[in-house]
């Protein structure tokens, strides 16, 4: 199964989920296992998109406001358990 | 499908997002696309009156053109049914095309092309999912309203699929008086076949107009439908459709809830057609066409009648109830096809207000807006079905083809 979420670890969107804008913010669909997500703000679809490029979660959420940090923290762990995103070494295994 | 729900952005200045979802989304997220009118059964409740092909049918190359369009719109997913799609020639080509195109596909059937052969192509295949439909757990259930043979054909396309180790299956069961008793026997069922089992609420659409007030569940059964969902959680599907029943209790049954209809949802008819939802094949809920200029995409974006409901609806005469935020007024074909105000009551309202209401409906509910039923041909409720066809070639589309 998944390996607990760690902030401390870069992630990256999974190869086989996609984003589709939406008002709200995005909607995330999984190929894999047929799971649809919502990513419910836009600031939290651009830190999904840009979180590849992040050393680690921690560094990602830093360009958040403060207030805002411990909200997309959690969002970022339900993606997470959810195979919407996946650590970046694991991803690289993968492929 | 499933949904997650987890991903919480600040409460503060978030929206719930079923409140988001009434504006309307930028593509449907459940969008059905039924392939033909064309079918092998007469089941008494067929929501969309199917038993002959129409001669409009999307041609190959022009369904071909609405894939293109999902996948541009990503639309991630059909619901393909019919009649019955795999009567339709080219339909495992279509079924190849889409899911090559990134449009996965969940289809209905009765299981009438579904033999071990196929069932081990279909298994092989991603992005794919099959639902068998079943009314009844046993012959006589089914039979009755399905019509005779059909128990056994869904049951041999089901051991096809489970021997060809296909995980994971949907049974889709339109529920009625005669088989809520067997509720517990459906999902004996599908563990039987490692499928999951998917229940679903009867609308009086198409012809299930003519047959609602014998077969829609009792109040005691209503009560009971939605006592056993409460207790199986998410692991039973329900296509959203028992929403109205939230009105009975504390803890609402898992999905939405709420009227997806052009907002989350909607329909591609065989002729191209686009309405509003599959329960509502009638003028009243046709928003376009996917055959004029700017295809099913202008369609879901511009249609006047999708930009209506996706405005707050007032709630009429329901919004002095105490339930009406867990059951949003119910279902609107329910409504429309029996005769009653969209806002007002759904005729199954558990709080009574849709019995009393439909007492006082003057004159005969709306009909249905196309009818492709086989004629001189239908299923007795609890009787042997006598099938006379009125020409030779009503006797059944594949005439000839077998």
């Amino acid at each position: 199964m998944t390996a607990p979420f760690d902030p401390g670890r870069g992630y990256g969107l999974n190869p086989a989920v996609a984003l589709r804008p939406e008002p709200f913010g995005a909607l995330a669909y999984h190929f894999g296992n047929r799971r649809l997500s919502f990513l419910k703000a836009p600031e939290l679809v651009e830190l999904v998109r840009g979180l590849a490029s992040h050393r680690c979660v921690s560094d990602a959420l830093a360009a958040v406001p403060e207030g805002r940090r411990d909200a997309y923290l959690r969002a970022l762990a339900s993606l997470a358990a959810a195979d919407m995103i996946v650590p970046q070494q694991a991803r690289s295994e993968v492929a | 499908m499933t949904i997650t729900r987890g991903q919480t952005a600040p409460a503060e200045r978030v929206p719930a997002l079923v409140e988001q979802f009434k504006g309307g989304l930028a593509a449907p997220i459940c969008l059905t696309w039924e392939w033909t009118y064309a079918c092998n059964l007469s089941c008494r409740h067929c929501l969309s009156s199917s038993g002959r092909r129409d001669p409009g049918e999307l041609t190959t190359a022009e369904m071909r053109l609405v894939i293109d369009e999902l996948r541009a719109m990503q639309v991630f997913y059909v619901n393909v049914g019919g009649g019955e799609p795999t009567v339709r020639p080219d339909f495992w080509e279509l079924l190849d095309y889409a899911v090559a195109n990134q449009v996965g596909v969940k289809f209905s059937t009765n299981g009438l092309r579904l033999d071990a052969e196929r069932a081990r192509r279909l298994a092989a295949t991603d992005y794919l999912d099959v639902q068998v439909s079943l009314d009844g757990a046993s012959r006589e259930v089914n039979d009755a309203v399905r019509g005779d043979g059909s128990y056994a054909m869904a049951l041999r396309a089901m051991e096809n699929l489970a021997e060809a180790g296909f995980p994971n299956f949907k049974i889709s069961v339109v529920m009625t008086r005669h088989n809520v008793p067997q509720l517990d026997d459906f999902a004996a069922l599908a563990d039987r076949f490692g499928a999951q089992l998917r229940i679903t609420r009867l609308r009086p659409s198409g012809r299930g107009a003519d047959v609602w007030s014998e077969l829609h569940p009792t109040e005691a059964q209503q009560r009971e439908i939605y006592s056993w969902l409460t207790d199986r959680g998410d692991q039973v599907l329900t296509g959203d459709s028992f929403f109205h029943l939230n009105a009975l209790g504390g803890s609402p049954l898992p999905g939405l809830n709420l009227c997806g209809a052009g907002r989350v949802v909607c329909l591609i008819d065989p002729v191209g057609d686009v309405y509003a939802c599959p329960f509502a094949i009638h003028d009243a809920f046709k928003a376009g066409t996917v055959r004029a200029p700017g295809g099913f995409a202008q369609v879901w974006r511009s249609a006047p009648l999708f930009a209506e409901l996706r405005t707050e609806t007032s709630g009429g005469a329901c919004r002095s109830c105490s339930e009406y935020s867990v059951c949003q007024g119910g279902c609107m074909a329910a409504k429309f096809f029996t005769g009653l105000p969209l806002d007002g009551p759904d005729p199954e309202c558990v709080k009574g207000h849709g019995a009393s209401a439909l007492a006082a409906v003057g004159g005969a509910p709306p009909q249905a807006g196309t009818d492709h039923s086989h004629r001189g041909r239908e299923v007795p409720l609890g009787m042997p079905s006598v099938r006379v066809p009125a020409k030779l070639c009503d006797s059944s589309p594949l005439a000839g083809t077998a």
